[in-house]
């Protein structure tokens, strides 16, 4: 496996780290504090192609390598950690239909979700329903014109105040099915969530569908694969932009935390002249560059189209969100006070990572998959050693 | 080199311990595999074989069994 980045890989980034240092920095706080990102921020986000990053090239993208969107996600996490929910989101509508769309659905839709023109977002979550998504409640009922009557409330949906496209799973005859749910269409409506704990300025929304008709041109793969498939490619994907996103969010909190323990004063010199903070920098360091060592792990997977890449992302968000609470936490308390006002960007942090641990899929959920998956390889090996044995012993 | 068969089987198996499965066992319907493993099948199908799976494919009759998978291999080849 080679760590190394390509030429372009490396320009990419340092790009992708300019824009965000001009763009993305001196407005977080602010943006965070009202609790928006306004329009004009995700236009600048659109404007040199970062919205079509993965859209293929022929549909007006970027067509843009594993890799490299892992950089691009990790850098702009850096920046905002809100802003990344809008990469993850726009990006799980735009990898359903690259996927699962037919013909007719990426020929309208990519080329401007690529822009920007089209904001999408994605709606799984409900009012009553949040890691058992089986159990979705909104129903999508098929008429006799082939078209479909959704009724459906999807709640804590990023940027479902901005999206104008909005993925949609819901049930038909009890099978989970994916839909595209169009802002223009009648019955639907959005209430904007305020006064969240964390990823405050990702416009989260309500989301309601009253006896919404959506034209079976609208339809997502097939009646029934919608969780399997659509969510899981939708999913998938998400769980790869947060592991991403939650390695810049540390390193934006390492790097706060090394500025300000070098600089802050306290009992005649610098804190990182301290032992004790000394541990926690060296603990930060060591764990952001593990979790970033599986995030390259994954994304190399993923170039490859390996199927080992679902479990082994799983396992990059879930260490890399878990990180990202352990050193923005720590990056609050070497700041101490000042870390818990909003005079430093660290508070901020801390509140985004926790919301990290719970996104695409808590990180009970992941534990759980985590855990079977590896026992089953734990029987695959000894199976393995089994038939080796046996093997071994006819020679003889 | 194996037959598709050997290769469908050899997949499955790192998801299913050591359960023996007839051909034509239904590996959903049976709880046998997860919806995670739907997602890895698709990625196996298409690394493996070099084929696309896609929108007109999403049919539960290609991936309920093995001898299911197989076929669909074969008919995509």
């Amino acid at each position: 496996m080679d760590f190394d980045l390509t030429a372009e890989q490396r320009t990419a980034q340092a790009g992708f780290r300019q824009w965000v240092e001009q763009h993305v920095v001196p407005v977080a706080d602010a943006n965070d504090n009202r609790e928006q990102t306004p329009p004009d921020l995700i236009a600048k986000l659109a404007a040199p192609g970062y919205l079509g990053a993965l859209v293929a090239k022929e549909y007006g993208g970027e067509g843009m390598d594993a890799l490299t969107w892992g950089l691009l996600c990790e850098e702009v996490g850096r920046g905002s950690a809100s802003l990344l929910s809008l990469l993850t989101v726009h990006g799980m509508v735009i990898q359903s239909i690259a996927k699962w769309g037919t013909a007719a659905q990426r020929a309208r839709w990519l080329p401007v979700l690529a822009t920007g023109e089209t904001i999408g977002a994605f709606g799984l979550t409900e009012p009553n329903v949040g890691s058992d998504a089986k159990s979705i409640q909104s129903i999508a009922v098929a008429q006799p014109d082939g078209s479909y009557v959704l009724n459906a409330e999807k709640r804590w949906i990023s940027f479902g105040a901005s999206a104008n496209l909005i993925l949609v799973i819901a049930k038909v005859n009890e099978k989970p099915t994916g839909f595209l749910v169009e802002r223009n269409m009648p019955g639907f409506s959005s209430e904007p969530i305020y006064g969240m704990l964390g990823f405050r300025s990702a416009n989260i929304a309500r989301l309601i569908m009253r006896d919404v008709i959506i034209p079976p041109e609208n339809l997502v793969g097939k009646v029934g694969f919608g969780f399997s498939h659509i969510a899981g490619t939708a999913l998938d994907h998400g769980r790869y932009c947060v592991g991403w996103g939650c390695v810049g969010l540390a390193q934006a909190a390492l790097d706060a935390s090394l500025s300000y323990s070098g600089e802050r004063y306290q009992f005649d010199v610098t804190l990182n002249k301290h032992q004790l903070i000394q541990e926690m920098l060296a603990e930060m360091i060591v764990n952001v560059k593990a979790a970033r060592m599986l995030n390259y792990h994954s994304a190399f997977l993923k170039d490859r189209g390996d199927p080992s890449l679902i479990m082994e992302t799983s396992m990059a968000k879930y260490f890399a969100s878990r990180v990202a609470a352990q050193v923005t936490n720590a990056a609050v308390q070497i700041h101490g006070a000042n870390g818990c006002s909003s005079d430093y960007p660290v508070q901020r942090y801390y509140r985004d990572a926790k919301i990290m641990e719970i996104i695409e899929g808590s990180n009970q959920m992941q534990q759980i998959i985590i855990a079977k998956s590896g026992y089953q390889q734990h029987l695959v090996a000894k199976r393995a050693a089994r038939r080796s044995s046996a093997i071994e012993g006819e020679g003889k | 080199m194996g037959t598709i068969e050997e290769a469908v089987r050899g997949f499955l198996w790192q998801f299913i311990s050591d359960q023996e499965v007839e051909g034509d066992h239904d590996l959903f319907g049976s709880g046998m595999v997860n919806s995670l493993f739907a997602m890895q099948l698709v990625l196996f199908v298409e690394k493996q074989y070099g084929i696309t799976v896609a929108n007109e494919d999403l049919d539960y009759e290609n991936f309920k069994s093995v001898n299911a998978i197989v076929a669909f291999i074969q008919s995509k080849q």
